[in-house]
């Protein structure tokens, strides 16, 4: 077991690697060979009245001038030691973790991520917790009334949920029930957890529903198929002939085994969903990571597209690695070692 | 509709199955008794009725789709007509059921003795740790080393034999009167299915319970059964004591399955005697008796066999068969044509 959490650690450690060396190669290495220059990389943290003379100064100053390696390896040992940034005119400090600091903005990312995790995090568990419960029950009650008006009506519900995107129904949901009934908060509301908890759900209410709804769909048509094949399982039988109550056969023996795979695209999503939630976020007004990402990539700042990229990565790898240490706990046929 | 005085009696019992081609009839009329203490084979090939039988017996077509006619007598109680929720508090109490493959039969993702608590706690008000005890017991008293610690083992922690082993002891916890053995040893190593078999005739003196054996195994049914019953086609078609159905049987499709035993003492160079055919489907029977096309005796009938649906009458002494062939004609068959051939070596 710890070996295999030790194996487990490591590899995920050289995912981000990876994942630190694709994101850099993405933003300095393709375009120097498409045929940037480095002076091309400083110009843009200039002003349109720089020079030339003063871009290459700049450039120079800034390491675009230095090998590939170096400039990688001086991103990277950012989000550890922290890095200062001479622009010419003035030295701008960045303190670890360091993931990019933002020229146009003149301001280090990290704190700004900071600042939006708590959003992006109260929007996906709430959503989260939503999905999984109604997505689970409607499955479940699906397969056990396979055919049925309910199974098919919860099916064609769950097909609209899935190809449906979340800006159309986060729009309809925002003009009927925000603006129209007044009964949710309008767009762009949030109160932190810690300042007044009812208040963070009331604002977080038509978000979560509107994010719930696109997954709930798709956990709802995954519990139905994973029930309707656990259910014909031999030790359902078994469970049966002890003479147990068929609610206790369906919860503890098939739902039971019916989880599991739930439980690792759950891990999944839920970390993706972590490093922001774009289309929600953006319908809604959140200031969370998604929005952050769009921002960035609106005004076209490097360093902090880098930066959601990075912290983004980091939460995928911990929920899978999590999801595979769970796994060992809900299924003991799994053997770790 | 009287309650007879035999501990288990069948009466006339259908099951159908109404699918999209058509109604299955998986049982057509059968009949038998059991007492207890007395062991009853149930012997045929694959969709004969004979698991469908057992599931029957159990109440677990219950709320499905079957159809389920005719009548099933428990010391006394009507289990056909019985509400479904009545059944299921006997179910595991009163009777208990041993599968065929313990892998996919026990839940992989609780230990043993969880399983065997849970099967002990419906039926008995007990805390966890009193149920835990008797698990150990049980475990104990199937033969499986080691019971306290075993009992937190998982399924796939056990081997074929001691799973099937764990089985037994998970269906035995609640002391049940009847008890159905479907295929029992079928998943498991020939060494291994000696002891299955004699661990299971042991316990059945123990609990002095009423055993039903369901096989393809001739085998098996020869080690085990007072009686037994051959199935074809949803319906039994020769019904007697292990002497009558091993020494004197008298319906050809028996002679077929007796033939299609391999056995050691026969001469490795001698052709087994399979039945020609494959089993009849069950939507569409053949007319008169199902067994008519495979039957290589039918043309003695004088077409009597495609056109009349034979019955189920006695031979001698209880021993009863579904053939239009006369009695001594059979018997005739099986001294000087069937018999001689098994033994010739």
């Amino acid at each position: 077991m710890v070996t295999y959490i030790i194996r487990r650690l490591i590899g995920a450690v050289l995912m981000l690697v990876i994942v630190s060396m694709v994101t850099f190669s993405i933003f300095f290495v393709v375009p120097r060979i498409a045929g940037a220059t480095a002076e091309g990389f400083a110009s843009r943290y200039m002003g349109r009245s720089a020079n030339a003379e003063m871009i290459a100064v700049t450039a120079e100053k800034l390491g675009f001038n230095d090998p590939l390696p170096v400039q990688y390896g001086r991103w990277i040992s950012g989000v550890f030691v922290g890095s200062e940034y001479d622009t010419g005119a003035t030295i701008e400090e960045c303190p670890a973790p360091c993931f990019g600091y933002s020229f146009i903005r003149r301001q280090p990312v990290w704190p700004d991520l900071v600042d939006r995790i708590p959003v992006t995090l109260s929007l996906a568990s709430g959503a989260a917790v939503i999905w999984l419960l109604c997505g689970v029950a409607t499955g479940v009650l699906s397969a056990l009334r396979k055919g049925t008006v309910f199974d098919r009506a919860a099916m064609s519900i769950a097909l609209a949920g899935v190809s449906l995107p979340v800006f159309f129904t986060g729009i309809v949901s925002l003009v009927i029930f925000s603006y129209g009934l007044g009964i949710t908060a309008p767009g762009g509301s949030f109160t932190p957890f810690l300042e007044n908890p009812v208040e963070w759900a009331y604002s977080l209410l038509l978000p979560w529903i509107t994010l719930a709804f696109l997954y709930a769909a798709s956990y709802a048509r995954l519990t139905r198929a994973g029930m309707l094949e656990t259910m014909s399982e031999d030790y359902i039988r078994t469970a049966r002939a002890k003479g147990m109550k068929e609610s206790r056969v369906v919860v503890r023996h098939g739902l039971r085994a019916a989880l599991t795979p739930i439980l690792t695209i759950f891990g999944l999503d839920l970390g993706l969903l972590l490093g922001g939630a774009v289309l929600t976020e953006s319908t809604f007004s959140l200031k969370g990571i998604g929005d952050y990402a769009v921002q960035a990539i609106v005004t076209n700042d490097l360093p902090k597209i880098m930066g959601v990229t990075m912290v983004a990565a980091l939460f995928v790898v911990l929920a899978s690695l999590i999801v595979d240490l769970l796994y060992a706990v809900v299924d003991p046929r799994v053997r770790l070692g | 509709m009287s309650a007879p005085s035999s501990f288990l009696e069948l009466r006339d019992l259908r099951i159908h199955f109404p699918t999209d081609d058509g109604l299955v009839k998986s049982v057509d009329g059968l009949s038998f008794q059991l007492e207890r203490g007395k062991t009853l084979g149930i012997v045929g090939e694959s969709g004969s009725g004979k698991s469908v039988t057992s599931l029957g017996i159990l109440g677990l077509h219950k709320g499905g789709r079957a159809k389920i006619s005719g009548e099933i007598w428990l010391d006394g109680e009507e289990l056909v007509t019985a509400s479904a929720d009545h059944v299921r508090t006997l179910r595991g109490k009163k009777m208990a059921m041993i599968f065929q493959d313990p892998l996919s039969a026990m839940h992989p993702f609780y230990t043993v003795g969880a399983q065997i608590v849970e099967a002990y706690r419906i039926h008995h008000p007990v805390s966890k740790k009193v149920a835990r005890k008797h698990a150990i017991d049980m475990l104990g008293r199937v033969g499986i080393p080691q019971p306290e610690k075993r009992v937190d083992s998982y399924p796939h922690e056990f081997s074929g034999g001691m799973r099937q082993r764990a089985m037994i002891a998970m269906a035995l916890s609640c002391d049940p009167e009847l008890l159905i053995a479907d295929e029992p040893t079928t998943a498991l190593d020939v060494t291994v299915q000696a002891q299955i078999l004699d661990l299971m005739r042991d316990l059945q003196r123990d609990f002095n319970a009423a055993l039903i054996v369901i096989t393809h195994d001739l085998g098996v049914v020869a080690e085990l059964s007072d009686d037994i019953l051959v199935m074809y086609g949803g319906k039994g078609i020769e019904y007697g004591t292990a002497e009558d159905i091993f020494e004197r049987p008298e319906h050809p499709y028996t002679w077929g399955l007796l033939g299609s035993m391999p056995r050691l003492d026969r001469e490795r160079s001698e052709r087994l005697l399979p039945i020609k055919g494959a089993p009849p489907s069950l939507i569409n029977l053949p007319s008169g008796c199902a067994f008519h096309p495979r039957c290589v005796y039918a043309d003695r009938t004088g077409g009597k066999s495609s056109a009349e649906v034979p019955e189920l009458l006695e031979s001698d002494g209880g021993h009863l068969v579904r053939c239009h062939l006369p009695h001594e004609v059979r018997r005739d068959i099986w001294e000087n044509e069937i018999k001689v051939n098994l033994e010739s070596s």
